[in-house]
């Protein structure tokens, strides 16, 4: 019983459990209830991964009404995908909170602070698994008002102004999706995405249906933080509490790429997206402005957190340029960088925020020496920007040679000289981190500093080790990804 | 608002009115406007003009906020706890047709038993948002 | 072209670019959160005016009426009007509290006082 409604219960589940944690009156016994639930999100979502790999697409009908009148939750591969990635991080990111968030937060506030992590990962898992349009806009917009809330619990009053930036911009995101969804179901009549994709093909050449692509596309780039509308991200990333900004850094801009993937691939079509409209070229070019745009700025930033966010705008930009490629390793390295580049970020802003829990802040001038003092974070730390460079045998590595071999098939030879030129960038900033952490002494008035706790210390060694096995055994990431991208190359499937 | 002896006596004639008028909303949204939220909101209008006439501790004495929250969880709790229970019963996630033999039956308790969490849930979310912006009024440097 | 038979979706269309043209131009932020609140309602009003069919009346079954209204488009307002109220409370609440940090609400004065956090 439990298998056929396992849909269902990987939303229902979060979502019951946030309410709970509520009316909880002790942080220590939220802290469990969020972990518990965020692990059995991540069976669940392993689980429909397995079935769906195995037995092709999951169809759900919410309520018994069948599509197109009712709402279907639909489980394709790349759906499956993304929530693993999204429970995975949630559940490997929830020890974290054990220490990090018992520390910056009063008893209070604590069970309030776990409610609006479970709505998140509930709004962000639904946005994966639902079928229908509408749907989606309002599991984008639970995810989206939880992690307002989240950023704006930071330690320091900056925290404030970046959520309202991030609220303004979002918000904004949001309703031009919502401007889409309205136009399409306008021309259609329908709003379950497959009878939209059967729906379109004749109504290719309607202005309406342009308009809609057009603020659908803007409304998801502004939510993936794509080169020119990732203002808000910088400062939400760097004035969260530093935990909260590995949970964001991990799954947020994800979810953004999956909303665009799916507008763009399942509900509009190939042919419509990169034929009718300059959707190739556009990604293609804001992708490579991105990646140089991001690199350097990063190389500038003394404030290791904000130079972990403009690293992660220019790691979107490898993302939308593989999409933008329209080509099938593009597709495959698109898809392959979602998961290696959650990973790679989550565990480096893990490894920030225990060293911020160790001493308190988180610059360059700060951390040095603190190689010999905390060596398992700094190690950590060390595979994760060998991850983020392309070192061979790391996951980095994976998604910068599909995308090499798609920009070669493709015949643009700018993109190959970005994205080495890239890889160059980054391996300045990490290397910055690297010569203050283990080259230079400490600082004088340094105290006595131990290495992090157990808590912190396991996820942040489960995404390093991970970094370095899903690099060297390609297998389960690369192929998920390769019968993904068929997919939706293939249209509606 | 001591000397507002006219807006004193019209609210406390009027309170009764609004919440029967709210509770006329709620079980009335299949035949004609209405709802769970548009009635939780209009619920939540009695509350919050009896706080304006009479102050925020009238208000928080009626309902002090620990009791807000575990309502506003409550209305939640119940809308899933009804899908689950349809889980339960054999149906699909929120299929309220197996409530009952006869599936149009099923259906009106499902949606009148969901509709009440979500005007549980609003009414006290909408009081727990006034009192909560009305608490800052002691706070100093807002007369600019 | 009928520009006057389709007046509904130019008043939309204005209001949603002043809307979002307040909140752009102004510094004050709850300004510019009413800015948002226009660009928002003339989204609904969009999709509101889309489903009303001429000589239709309201979808609720009756006899003698064959002509009704659409009803999806208002429950999707319904939960879209949710979700704007619920934005809007937590920008209030963030404001609130940035007004206790800063004692400003004016985002040009935010940005000078972050020299010294």
């Amino acid at each position: 019983m439990i298998a056929a409604h396992l849909p269902a219960l990987q939303i229902v589940i979060p979502l019951i459990s946030a309410p709970l944690c509520a009316i909880i009156p002790s942080g220590r016994i939220a802290w469990l209830l969020a972990t518990l639930v965020s692990w059995i999100a991540l069976a669940m979502a392993a689980a429909l991964l397995a079935e769906v790999t195995a037995n092709g697409p999951l169809d759900y009908a919410m309520g018994g009404w069948a599509a197109p009148w009712g709402i279907a939750y639909h489980v394709d591969r790349l759906g499956a995908l993304v929530l693993v990635i999204v429970a995975g991080i949630g559940a490997l990111v929830c020890l974290a909170f054990y220490h990090s968030i018992a520390r910056e937060m009063t008893a209070d506030r604590q069970p309030l602070f776990y409610t609006a992590y479970l709505l998140a990962l509930s709004g962000m898992l639904g946005i994966a698994i639902t079928g229908d349009a509408f749907n989606l806009y309002v599991f984008l917009e639970i995810a989206s008002l939880a992690s307002y809330t989240l950023v704006a619990l930071g330690p320091d009053r900056r925290a404030l102004a970046a959520a309202f930036q991030y609220l303004i911009l979002g918000t904004i995101g949001a309703t031009f999706i919502l401007i889409g969804i309205g136009l399409l179901y306008m021309m259609t009549g329908t709003l379950n995405m497959a009878d939209l994709a059967a729906r379109l093909p004749e109504l290719m050449d309607s202005r309406p249906v342009r308009a809609a692509f057009a603020f659908i596309v803007v409304g998801a780039g502004l939510k993936l933080a794509l080169f020119p509308l990732h203002w808000w991200l910088p400062n939400a990333y760097t004035h969260a509490p530093s935990v909260v900004s590995a949970f964001l850094a991990g799954t947020a801009t994800k979810v953004g790429v999956l909303i665009l993937l799916r507008f763009v691939f399942t509900v509009f079509g190939v042919v419509f997206a990169f034929g009718v409209m300059p959707l190739g070229e556009i990604l293609t070019g804001l992708g490579m402005i991105a990646i140089l745009f991001g690199s350097l700025a990063a190389i500038f930033q003394d404030n290791l957190k904000r130079m972990l966010a403009f690293s992660s705008i220019a790691q979107i930009g490898y993302i939308v340029l593989g999409v933008g490629l329209n080509n099938l390793n593009g597709l495959i390295a698109g898809l392959v960088h979602l998961f290696n580049h959650a990973a790679m970020k989550t565990a480096l802003f893990l490894a920030l925020a225990a060293v911020f829990y160790r001493i308190g802040a988180v610059d360059l001038a700060s951390i040095r020496g603190l190689g010999r003092r905390m060596p398992y974070t700094m190690a950590g730390f060390v595979i994760a920007g060998a991850s983020l460079v392309g070192v061979p045998l790391t996951v980095g590595f994976v998604s910068k040679w599909y995308l090499l071999l798609a920009a070669i098939e493709a015949g643009r030879w700018s993109v190959v000289v970005v994205v080495v030129f890239g890889s160059l960038l980054a391996l300045i900033y990490t290397l910055r981190v690297i010569e203050a952490a283990y080259f230079q002494p400490s600082p004088d008035d340094a105290g006595e500093i131990r290495e992090a706790p157990l808590a912190m210390l396991a996820p942040l060694m489960a995404l390093a080790a991970a970094c370095l096995y899903f690099g060297i055994d390609t297998g389960l990431t690369v192929g998920v990804a390769k019968v993904a991208a068929l997919g939706l190359l293939g249209g509606y499937q | 608002m001591n000397e507002h002896v006219v807006l004193r006596v019209v609210t406390k004639a009027l309170i009764p009115f609004i919440l029967l008028f709210g509770l006329y909303v709620q079980t009335h949204g299949d035949y004609g406007p209405g709802g769970g939220f548009q009635a939780g909101v209009i619920f939540a209008s009695a509350f919050i003009l009896y706080g304006l006439i009479f102050g925020i501790g009238a208000t928080r004495r009626v309902f002090p906020s620990r009791l807000l929250l575990l309502l506003a969880a409550l209305g939640l709790l119940m809308f899933a706890g009804v899908g689950v229970a349809a889980l339960v019963m054999g149906g699909n996630y929120l299929e309220y047709a197996v409530f009952a033999e006869d599936s149009v039956f099923g259906n009106h308790i499902g949606i009148w038993l969901v509709e009440l969490g979500v005007g549980l849930t609003v009414s006290s979310v909408m009081v727990t948002i006034f009192i909560t912006f009305a608490g800052f009024g002691s706070v100093s440097g807002d007369t600019r | 072209m009928e520009i006057l038979g389709h007046y509904n979706y130019w008043v939309a269309i204005a209001l949603m670019m002043l809307g979002l043209y307040l909140v752009i131009a102004r510094g004050n932020l709850i300004k510019k959160l009413v800015g948002l609140n226009i660009f928002q309602t003339a989204v609904f009003l969009l999709y509101i005016t889309v489903s009303k069919v001429a000589g239709g009346t309201a979808a609720i079954l009756k006899e003698g009426y064959t002509l009704y209204s659409n009803p999806l488009p208002s429950v999707l307002i319904l939960t879209a009007i949710v979700v704007a109220v619920s934005t809007t409370a937590v920008a209030l609440a963030i404001i609130v509290r940035i007004k206790h940090a800063y004692g400003t609400i004016e985002d040009d004065d935010i940005m000078a006082r972050d020299g010294d956090p």
